[in-house]
């Protein structure tokens, strides 16, 4: 008795579990994907613009009818692990997450420097990561396959800084070879990349460098610095030490009452230097991936303007570029799952080097080393408590104030 | 060496680096002040020294928050860093006074590390500044720049370090706390509750680093991860000024702040940190050769 009774209940049991097999196959299609981000730690303020970014993709994705891939309908969803923002963590999670948790997509970390520990993992394992944070050049001179960048690289950040400069260099009464630069930039490798763009530009303009300063990682004084822009006079200042750089530059410049025509920057958003100093930062020019007055736009978000909107509905801040190009990492993703028509590494990889799409974030083409080759930089300016576009010029909302008004001359 | 002539054509920026290593010299001096007091009353080597000076400017800026001048910021720093030295003395650091040096540095180390990633958690990793609403002296024609906050933070520092002598010199508990420097057993034996002097050694330093977090916060500015610069400069400043001798804390402060601009200037901005830990091998190289001179004097 008791033993048909046993056989009894394992069949029915037997009977649900097939069932529940064939339900979670015909409904239940996710395609996760794998992401170790910066949540705590040094870098964990970008860390979360970055989770944020993809989130909302990921949501206005589902939201819309997730992605079509060989006849099915799938949702996208991501797995989060924290890398605390130190390189040998992130690697370590990379490798969980394709080992132990079976990923077999990644999206980036933030950060050069977390995307290289990362990036020969992915490449180990041959599962593709589109990352959008980490610029470093060296990140595409390694020859890897898996790993494709949807930013501009970090040698292009300032690039446009000195030939606006040169563009301007009459109404200093010069030429661009008479002029001079000072570089204060930052003792690591995302910075030191920011450098040797720059200076391959005043090469190319035969522009001299007078001050070749390399910024330490705890920056919070950089007065002997700017006492030496101020007895050697250049023309050009150009500063880049992440947010920190920023916002002690445009403190101490108006501190010191240092008067260069150029000053240059990174990151004057994420340190925001406009509503943290107010007069003090106006004229600075800023270099920026994105910005919501671009006009790009696509099926998804819309337009540049249209994400900003949405992005602060959802999380109470205007979007940093590192959100937006987070963001838009997600959506080159989904176009190539589509395009693969399978959810195999190999295949997605070839369909995502195939990528030739236009988003709100602004057109991603991949060239052999997978960093994105059709979206220029942009340069702000910071005119009447406000960030204008000033460059490249197909962007531009109005033209550049060169030289920066004197000290004395302002109010 | 180029930048080393443009001293000599323009020695007006002499008088800048000099100013500006005095006012951040001060500084240094006012969070060694504490250090010198922890280490040689309790044998112990505060790690966390840098981290109690990004307190005081992230509760400075809770000040600010609160609509109030971020100069009352300084008091209210100074007093909030009292109550949390005393708590983590209550909590931590009374189960190591005694103990190996080794473990005292891992135990401040971890709530070095501790107040790093709460703060993170609290306010983020972005750098922060308040604004003192105090105003910039021009000099030499706008060539010397002085900010009244730094030239506040100096004064500050010497006054501070003057009521802290007065009161080592005067005070009972300040007695009670020379005593127990001295020989920590006699003066239990001599009825002097050595631990609440322990206690308070530990609360007066934190309260010395909160105040001068709140002059950075408003002279420079701060983040969660800033400590370490700060905790490496104060032990340098004692170790050359010796323990229990403030007069040369100050001194060795000033210098050292004096010191590292002329190196950032003339080396590069790159330099400025390297040229402190080289100093300090220096500084501890000589230190052993004029002991080791003294020892055979002796013999």
């Amino acid at each position: 008795m008791l033993h048909r009774r046993q056989i009894l209940m394992a069949s029915v049991a037997a009977a649900a579990l097939l069932l529940a097999g064939a339900t979670a196959q015909a409904e239940d299609c996710t395609i996760t994907l794998g992401a170790a981000v910066s949540l705590t730690g040094k870098y964990s303020t970008n860390g979360k613009h970055t989770k944020n970014g993809y989130d909302l993709a990921i949501k206005v994705i589902n939201d819309k009818g997730g992605v079509k891939v060989g006849g099915k309908t799938c949702k996208l969803a991501v797995k989060y692990y924290d890398d605390e923002s130190t390189p040998a963590r992130g690697a370590a999670l990379a490798e969980r997450l394709i080992q132990q948790d079976g990923v077999k997509f990644m999206l980036g970390p933030y950060s050069s420097g977390l995307t290289k520990a990362i990036a020969p993992i992915t490449e180990k394992f041959k599962v593709p990561m589109v990352e959008a944070n980490g610029a470093s050049r060296s990140l595409f001179t390694k020859g890897y396959k898996y790993l494709f960048a949807v930013l501009s690289t970090s040698e292009q950040y300032l690039q446009s800084a000195i030939a606006l400069a040169a563009e301007n260099a009459d109404k200093m009464g010069k030429k661009p070879n008479q002029m001079t630069v000072a570089l204060a930039i930052e003792n690591d490798p995302f910075s030191q990349d920011i450098r040797a763009g720059v200076m391959d530009d005043a090469k190319k303009y035969g522009m001299k460098i007078v001050i070749d300063d390399k910024l330490p990682k705890e920056l919070n004084d950089m007065s002997t610095t700017l006492t030496k822009v101020k007895a050697l006079k250049p023309d050009i200042l150009i500063v880049s030490g992440h947010a920190k750089g920023a916002a002690t530059a445009v403190r101490q410049i108006a501190e010191m009452r240092v008067d260069v025509p150029v000053v240059a920057m990174t990151h004057c958003d994420s340190a925001k230097i406009i509503k943290k100093f107010g007069d003090k930062a106006e004229y600075t020019l800023c270099a920026s991936q994105w910005a919501p007055t671009l006009k790009y736009a696509d099926d998804y978000f819309g337009s540049a303007a249209d994400f900003a909107k949405l992005f602060e509905k959802t999380y109470g801040y205007a979007p940093p570029y590192q959100a937006a190009e987070s963001a838009a990492a997600v959506l080159v993703y989904k176009a190539a799952f589509e395009r693969a028509g399978a959810l195999d590494p190999a295949r997605v990889r070839d369909a995502l080097a195939a990528t030739d799409m236009m988003t709100f974030y602004g057109r991603v083409k991949f060239d052999e080393t997978g960093k994105n080759v059709a979206k220029p930089m942009v340069l702000y300016q910071v005119l009447k408590g406000k960030y204008v576009v000033v460059a490249p010029s197909k962007w531009a909302e109005a033209k550049a104030v060169i030289p920066r008004p004197k000290w004395s001359e302002r109010k | 060496m180029q930048n080393l002539q443009l001293l000599f054509q323009a020695p007006v920026f002499n008088v800048q680096l000099f100013l500006d290593g005095l006012f951040i010299g001060a500084i240094f001096a006012l969070a060694a002040f504490g250090m010198a007091l922890v280490w040689g009353v309790m044998n112990i080597i505060n790690v966390a020294q840098g981290e109690f000076v990004m307190l005081g400017g992230f509760i400075t800026l809770l000040v600010v928050q609160a609509g109030l001048s971020p100069l009352l910021g300084i008091p209210a720093a100074a007093l909030a860093l009292f109550v949390l030295g005393w708590l983590l003395y209550r909590l931590v650091i009374w189960r190591i006074v005694d103990g190996d040096m080794f473990i005292s540095l891992l135990a401040t180390f971890g709530i070095s590390i501790m107040m790093q990633q709460l703060m993170n958690e609290i306010f983020g990793a972005d750098v922060r500044t308040a604004e003192s609403g105090l105003g910039v002296w021009y000099l030499f024609d706008g060539m010397v720049t002085v900010t009244q906050i730094k030239v506040a933070a100096f004064a500050l520092s010497i006054v501070i370090g003057l009521l802290l002598w007065l009161f080592l010199k005067n005070a009972r508990l300040g007695q009670a706390i020379r005593a127990t420097a001295q020989n920590a057993r006699a003066a239990r034996i001599l009825g002097v509750d050595t631990d609440r002097v322990y206690a308070a050694t530990y609360a007066i330093n934190a309260a010395l680093c909160g105040a001068a977090g709140a002059l950075v916060v408003m002279a420079w500015s701060i983040h969660p991860y800033m400590g370490l610069p700060y905790t490496l400069r104060s032990f340098m400043i004692v170790i050359i000024a010796g323990l229990g001798n403030l007069a040369g804390v100050i001194a060795a402060g000033l210098g050292l702040g004096v010191a590292e601009q002329f190196a950032g200037f003339l080396l590069g901005a790159e330099f400025q940190l390297a040229f402190v830990f080289l100093l300090l091998v220096a500084v501890l190289v000589g230190r052993q050769i004029s002991l080791a001179r003294k020892r055979q004097y002796l013999k």
